[in-house]
């Protein structure tokens, strides 16, 4: 029972906040509703794909073989791999985390694994041109430079301060999952 | 036969031999390996999923875009860069949606600045998906990462901002 609720207090929270929301005004509490069944349906499709190529990860892909690319010692190819496999991914960050997850898994190096998240969150080369076309070429080109220099700066300063426990820990983690 | 109709009837029978050796093989047992592993994963981070997805549909009808944009449209400076900031930190938008919305705040007189502070946090920082991400990474890194990418994001708003002008 207490595991439970442990698990599952903010789902409990959220859904007593919209009961109480839904009391005091049915009117916002209707447009919560359809909001939340028009992202439940978008979280499903985008979802599904994403946890059924986990799968076939998982089970297909060798440990071996990925350590090779991206693990501790891949170096500048492992770093390629991680930046140009994030780049041309253009799903929200909850839906790349479990991504990361199984790439952890699979003894990828912790930074690259980071920088394939951060870039796959904030360079996203198919919706480049859609950020041209609504925000702007200069604005858009000037993002991404900065971008990939912060992603770089982020991926190894985490990698620096992370103690040699918490990397095992990261790994012990992400092999029960 | 002609020819057409030939090269059709090849492409059924290779295309049922395949799906058959796919259904039939010893790789079935290993296909319905992944789907339980990913069903078991699935079932795994669905109550957060679900608690976010109602905490985001609940923001949504409460905060119009009116209110957002009288907080984060027309100040300009520091506060009106950290509300625009929080503001991106906190929800979880798809970025097809907050384009344009941010297209159109630039136009009524946003600054540059908090537009792009809004949109680098809100595609790298989550704080509502942080406890998704200490699942994942541990949280340790977890807060690292979006401590990070919150500083970051001033530091590249303020340069777009001085490179823009």
């Amino acid at each position: 029972m207490k595991t439970a609720i442990k698990k599952y207090w903010f789902l409990f929270v959220m859904v007593l906040c919209n009961l109480i929301i839904w009391l005091y005004d049915p009117e916002i509490g209707k447009t919560a509703l359809t909001f939340n069944g028009k992202n439940f349906i978008n979280f499903l499709f985008i979802l599904t794909p994403v946890f059924i190529c986990i799968g076939l990860m998982d089970v297909w892909v060798e440990r071996e073989k990925m350590i090779r690319i991206m693990g501790a010692n891949s170096g500048v190819k492992g770093v390629a791999v991680a930046i140009l496999s994030g780049t041309v991914t253009a799903v929200p960050i909850y839906a790349l985390l479990p991504v990361a997850g199984v790439l952890l898994k699979k003894g990828c190096r912790i930074s690259n694994v980071l920088l394939f998240l951060c870039t796959s969150s904030s360079i996203r080369i198919p919706l480049l041109l859609f950020e041209i076309s609504s925000l702007g070429v200069s604005f858009t080109l000037i993002r991404f430079c900065l971008n990939l220099f912060v992603v770089f700066a982020i991926a190894f300063i985490i990698e620096e301060l992370l103690s040699d426990k918490d990397r095992k820990e990261i790994y012990e983690n992400a092999d029960k999952l | 036969m002609s020819r057409v109709e030939h090269s059709i009837y090849l492409f059924i029978l290779r295309f049922n031999s395949t799906f058959t050796s796919i259904l039939f093989s010893e790789r079935q047992e290993k296909n319905t390996v992944i789907l339980k592993k990913a069903w078991k994963m699935f079932t795994g981070v669905l109550p957060q999923f679900v608690a976010i997805l109602l905490l985001v549909g609940l923001a949504l009808a409460v905060l119009s875009p009116e209110t957002i944009r009288r907080t984060i449209g027309e100040e300009t400076g520091f506060i009106g860069m950290l509300l625009a900031s929080l503001v991106g930190a906190v929800s979880l938008v798809p970025v097809m949606i907050a384009f344009p919305i941010v297209a159109e705040l630039l136009e009524s007189g946003a600054g540059i600045i908090q537009m792009a502070v809004f949109v680098s946090t809100l595609t790298t920082v989550g704080l509502i998906t942080i406890q998704i991400e200490t699942k994942y990474l541990g949280k340790k890194a977890a807060v690292l990462r979006n401590v990070l990418a919150f500083a970051f994001s001033f530091i590249t708003a303020y340069l777009m901002g001085v490179l823009l002008k």
